[in-house]
């Protein structure tokens, strides 16, 4: 079986974002990119599933700028065994995303796609979702438990009021939560290996994706900032504190 | 003009207070109607809740054995096929809204806002990016409907009580999938107020230490009425449940009064409690994060302090 892995870059998790004072955006240059927090536990999760047998290829999926390359490699480094690379320099929205992604599955058969159940630059939270729907497949999102066996898959789902087991019948997509798995870290001999993996790289406007009906995003602004706010020295002042604003 | 279809999210029968939130955010479209949409496979008693809440024109009701749980792939053609004519299709920001929607957006063919804040207009609305560290304004296509998961800490629920709109069975001729299937649902059981909905949560971090200190939060939890939470750090530490998670990629709550005790307070814990009407931290690390948030702060040992706030309070 194969898995397809969305490997997306984004504003490293650490950064704290500035909003340009013009409104027109967030500061983005000079900024440090790393691999969306999600996509790391998808790949790791894909890997996992070769070494156990399950899988038999990983290839992690990339839409961006040429410079993206780089970034795949740190994928290929972690153990893919190869890339796709969709070059783009427009941002590229989550259902334009799904339908680029349809068209990599159509032509790659994976028996499963793995993605992060969200994006921490747009918070969006919906390709997964998206491509299941435009794939007419199951969707497991928010997996904090994978099992594979018998051409379907087992998927524990965090929800919100506790944990949900699903079954899905193969090929579908899940998308993973924080407590799937530890992702592994990169070790410099893999970082020279990689070098020698294949990237495959597919011109955005040859896959025949309709790009339109896009969000337009018009005004950037910082969020509300709170009012600063006192210390108090003990337990008694803060009781008396929030008893006289009525909350205890 | 708008015509708004709420999706009713619901479990064991009752329906989940986020409905009543998102019907918030279909009245300050100022549509011509507000329709609730409930899938289940015994609809009444969830159908007469979401008929009392005000603003909301009919209740739509389809009531199939497939629906029995809320399964996404069999949900959404159904939400897809009964979104003819309507505008726009709201559901609440919950893992139950997060799952579904986008996967009926995808049907319909249209773009997702995501975790909507404030309405600016038919197709204008607000919503967060980076961990809550930007707010942008995005337009929909005006030609599309508009599909939309609201964010529930930014609405009040709509009242309920008095009104009664009418409750109409809808048929709908979808053939639904069988490639999905549930298996069971593992709840933690409590008493305690719903961490969403309550008006008071307090919350424990990395520095309760323990999955067996952790009682001391409930304890204080319990003797001011207010529903427990938890930072990753503490989840992951395995002192709770997942479910209590606040944050970014957990619960983003707003509730009246936030007590955060042995939390640094990490960007993306901040952004589960921005909205919060007071917040507290409580910390022995002078310099932690949370401070720059709190209305009220005290440093020092939180065991000794939690001990002291009960006494105080006794």
């Amino acid at each position: 079986m194969k898995i397809l892995v969305g490997y997306k870059r984004v504003v490293d998790y650490n950064v704290r974002i500035q909003v340009k004072p013009d409104g027109t955006g967030v500061v983005t240059d000079g900024v440090k990119l790393s691999a969306n927090p999600f996509d790391d536990i998808a790949l790791e999760e894909a890997l996992r599933l070769r070494e156990k047998g399950v899988a038999t290829e990983v290839v992690v999926v990339g839409i961006g700028p040429a410079d993206l390359t780089a970034h795949l490699r740190n994928g290929l480094a972690m153990g893919a065994n190869r890339a796709i690379h969709v070059v783009t320099t427009d941002a590229v929205q989550p259902l334009t995303a799904a339908r680029a992604f349809l068209k990599l599955v159509e032509k790659e058969q994976p028996g499963l796609v793995l993605m992060g159940k969200q994006a921490i630059d747009d918070d969006a939270n919906q390709t997964g979702q998206m491509l299941a729907a435009l794939w007419d497949r199951p969707q497991a999102t928010f997996a904090s438990k994978l099992e594979i066996a018998d051409g379907k898959a087992t998927v524990t789902r965090e929800v919100d009021a506790g944990l949900e087991v699903i079954e899905a019948e193969l090929p579908a997509v899940v998308t993973t939560d924080l407590r799937l798995n530890e992702p592994r870290f990169i070790k410099l001999p893999d970082i020279m290996k990689a070098k020698s993996k294949p990237i495959d790289t597919i011109e955005f406007d040859s896959l025949g994706v309709e790009a339109h009906d896009h969000l337009a995003t018009t005004h950037y602004a910082a969020p509300a900032k709170r009012s600063k706010g006192v210390m108090v020295k003990d337990a008694a002042e803060l009781v008396a504190a929030l008893k006289q604003k009525g909350l205890l | 003009m708008s015509k708004i279809l709420v999706i009713a999210e619901h479990l064991h029968g009752k329906l989940n207070p986020a409905t009543a939130r998102a019907v918030s955010a279909a009245v300050a479209v100022k549509p011509e109607a507000i329709d609730v949409l409930v899938l289940a496979d015994n609809v009444d008693a969830v159908a007469a809740e979401a008929a009392a809440i005000e603003g909301v024109s009919r209740v739509l009701t389809v009531a199939r054995a497939e629906n029995a749980h809320a399964l996404a792939a069999v949900l959404a053609p159904q939400v897809a096929k009964a979104a003819g004519g309507y505008s726009h299709v709201f559901a609440p920001s919950t893992t139950f809204g997060k799952d579904l929607a986008p996967r009926v957006a995808a049907l319909l063919g249209v773009a997702q806002v995501s975790d909507v804040m404030s309405v600016e207009g038919a197709h204008a609305f607000k919503r967060p990016i980076y961990a809550g560290n930007a707010i942008v304004t995005v337009e929909a296509n005006p030609a599309h409907a508009v599909v939309a998961t609201i964010r529930t800490a930014s609405w009040p629920a709509a009242a309920s009580g008095d009104s009664k709109a009418p409750v109409e069975a809808l048929a709908l001729d979808v053939a639904l999938p069988s490639h999905t299937r549930f298996v069971e649902l593992q709840q933690g059981s409590s008493d305690r107020p719903d961490l969403q909905s309550a008006s008071k949560v307090v919350s424990g971090g990395r520095g309760v230490g323990s999955k067996e200190n952790f009682e001391i939060i409930y304890k204080f939890a319990d003797k001011i009425g207010a529903a427990v939470g938890a930072s990753r750090a503490a989840v992951d530490a395995g002192y709770v449940p997942n479910e209590l998670q606040v944050g970014q990629t957990g619960k983003i709550i707003a509730p009246e009064l936030y007590m955060a005790i042995g939390i640094s307070g990490a960007i993306q814990h901040l952004t589960g409690i921005k909205d919060a009407g007071t917040i507290v931290a409580i910390n022995k690390d002078g310099e932690a994060p949370i401070f720059e948030v709190a209305d009220f702060g005290l440093v020092g040992d939180l065991f000794k302090i939690v001990d002291e706030l009960e006494a105080e309070l006794s």
